[in-house]
């Protein structure tokens, strides 16, 4: 498999050249960082658009409806038309708010989910950033996001915003534990934090295969605190419609609400992206044993597209989800956190390292 | 040309840090206070990161800007309202605060011009993941594991002590009825 499709790097590389090769290293770099920018920032509005429409469609098909189908082939460019509408609304100014504190809150929200999906790696090759440490620069810079929240729902001057800020802020906190500790579970066993070499190990198999129980008990966990954790349906209680309108952002109208909205969804993506990089292989191939001529047909479906597929499997999981269960109440929630996940998720690190330690896994 | 743009990079990076930390210690309301230190903490992280040490960069987000400042910024929230202002300081305030800060100034400026600083001709490193690890738990000479064991019964007894502060007192039951019982 040599075809550009199945590894970026040469193509990379070669670009890389002949930047280099007409100008100084120096505007190289620099125009290579703002292009590779460009380019993130126009997938990132890409795929957060077709979210909102996914979303839309899956919980028309749970509620037997129709969902959008006006506005281009099957409501395709729904939400294009409804973001140039958000474009062309007012950004109405609350009085009595902190006018500083509340443009900003917006921008911290956004960037830090934009810091997290720089880390993403679509396909061999193609990833942004490349770090070491990439699993805990990504839980670093995701808490990040927190602040944004409730910046935004102190500076509203409005108690719904208040309220859902303070909910949002207990429960992302909690849930980070659980978050953090199941990928703690599973850095046991890969060794490596670097997202790059994560995949690479699950050439003979995926983790999920490889670790067994305690792999599967921290996907389990992970699934349910990282939705807790993207505040989506059922732990949506930061904008529990029916008792705070909309939660942190209620005060907030035209791009400024377009950015919670989309930092949301671009959240849910992030993580469901993380999720099949450590659980299930990244862009790695399913791969069976010593079924040869499987493996090799398996081989054909270029990486991105199994990247994509899987991403897209999980993130319809957590759209299920969302419109499957009922909301819970705050005092639910803690203890769900406090009193179930995070000892499960602790007793789960220490089975990890016991299965690592006895070298059971395959 | 690279180590002039870093050169470039670094000064935008330190004038971001300044300006911001002036403004956190001048400005009148307290939660853009906070706002601005958070901004502090983020560019010393980027200072990090431009060190090429991303490691420390992380922590410093992960334990500063997410954890520290959100614990500040959620006691601001409970604890005062929007339109909340600072009354302004006292003339002796200000003076002796000025003073004491260009004492501190001069200070540390004159120990760090004193110092010869030596320029080290060693190709930098990446500290991976690895050896922090190793580092952290090995009990040979350049282990840390006695700091990284004291370290974590500090913050035992720092659990221990919030839980016991937050308890309820027998008394408070009739007050403050408990919402998990009627939850089960």
């Amino acid at each position: 498999m040599q075809g550009v499709l199945y590894d970026f790097t040469g193509l990379i590389q070669s670009i890389d050249a002949v930047f280099r090769a007409s100008m100084s290293d120096l505007w190289a770099t620099v125009l290579e960082y703002a292009i590779i920018g460009i380019i993130y920032l126009v997938i990132y509005a890409l795929i957060g658009l077709f979210l909102v429409y996914a979303e839309r469609k899956v919980c028309a098909f749970i509620q037997v409806r129709l969902g959008p189908n006006r506005v281009g082939p099957k409501g395709f460019f729904q939400t294009i038309a409804d973001f140039i509408k958000l474009l062309l609304k007012e950004n109405i100014k609350i009085k009595n708010a902190d006018g500083v504190l509340f443009n900003l809150a917006p921008f911290i929200v956004i960037v830090a989910s934009f810091l997290t999906f720089g880390t993403v790696p679509f396909a061999k090759g193609l990833q942004g950033i490349d770090l070491n440490i990439g699993v805990f620069f990504i839980m670093a810079v995701s808490s990040m996001g927190v602040v944004g929240i409730l910046l935004g729902g102190w500076s509203s001057n409005s108690k719904y915003s208040l309220i859902g800020a303070m909910r949002s802020g207990a429960q992302i906190v909690s849930y980070e534990l659980s978050v953090g500790l199941s990928l703690v579970t599973m850095v046991i066993l890969t060794g490596t934090m670097q997202l790059s070499q994560i995949i690479e190990l699950q050439s003979d198999g995926w983790f999920i295969f490889k670790g067994h129980i305690p792999a599967l008990i921290s996907l389990i966990i992970m699934m349910i605190a990282s939705t807790a954790e993207i505040n989506r349906g059922p732990f949506d209680l930061a904008e529990a419609e029916s008792e705070l309108t909309a939660g942190y952002h209620t005060e907030y109208s035209g791009i400024k609400f377009a950015f919670f909205y989309l930092s949301e969804y671009m959240n849910m993506f992030v993580v469901s992206a993380l999720v099949a990089t450590v659980f299930f292989g990244g862009w790695m191939p399913l791969h069976i044993g010593s079924w040869q001529a499987f493996n090799h047909i398996m081989d054909f479906i270029p990486p991105i597209i199994w990247f994509i597929l899987k991403s897209f499997a999980l993130m319809y999981v957590i759209m299920l989800f969302k419109w499957t269960f009922p909301r819970l109440r705050i005092d639910q929630l803690l203890k769900l956190e406090w009193q179930y996940l995070l000892p499960i998720s602790l007793f789960n690190v220490l089975l990890m390292a016991f299965v690592v330690y006895m070298k059971w896994y395959f | 040309m690279e180590i002039a743009a870093s050169k470039v990079i670094f000064y935008i990076i330190a004038a971001a840090i300044l300006f911001f930390a002036l403004l956190s210690v001048t400005s009148k309301r307290i939660l853009r206070a906070a706002t601005y230190l958070f901004i502090v903490l983020i560019s010393t992280a980027a200072l990090y990161f431009l060190l090429n040490y991303q490691f420390l960069g992380a922590v410093q987000i992960a334990l500063y800007a997410g954890g520290i400042v959100v614990m500040i910024i959620f006691s601001i929230l409970l604890t005062s309202h929007a339109g909340q202002k600072f009354e302004p300081v006292s003339r002796l305030k200000f003076f002796a605060s000025l003073l004491a800060v260009l004492v501190g100034w001069a200070l540390s400026l004159w120990v760090i011009l004193s110092h010869p600083f030596v320029a080290s001709s060693k190709e930098a490193v990446e500290v991976n993941m690895d050896s922090i690890g190793k580092a952290l738990l090995s009990y040979d000479r350049n282990g840390y594991v006695l700091v990284f064991e004291v370290i974590s019964i500090l913050l035992l007894a720092a659990m221990i002590g919030a839980i016991v502060i937050s308890k309820k007192q027998p008394g408070d039951g009739e007050t403050n009825p408990d919402n998990s019982k009627t939850s089960k």
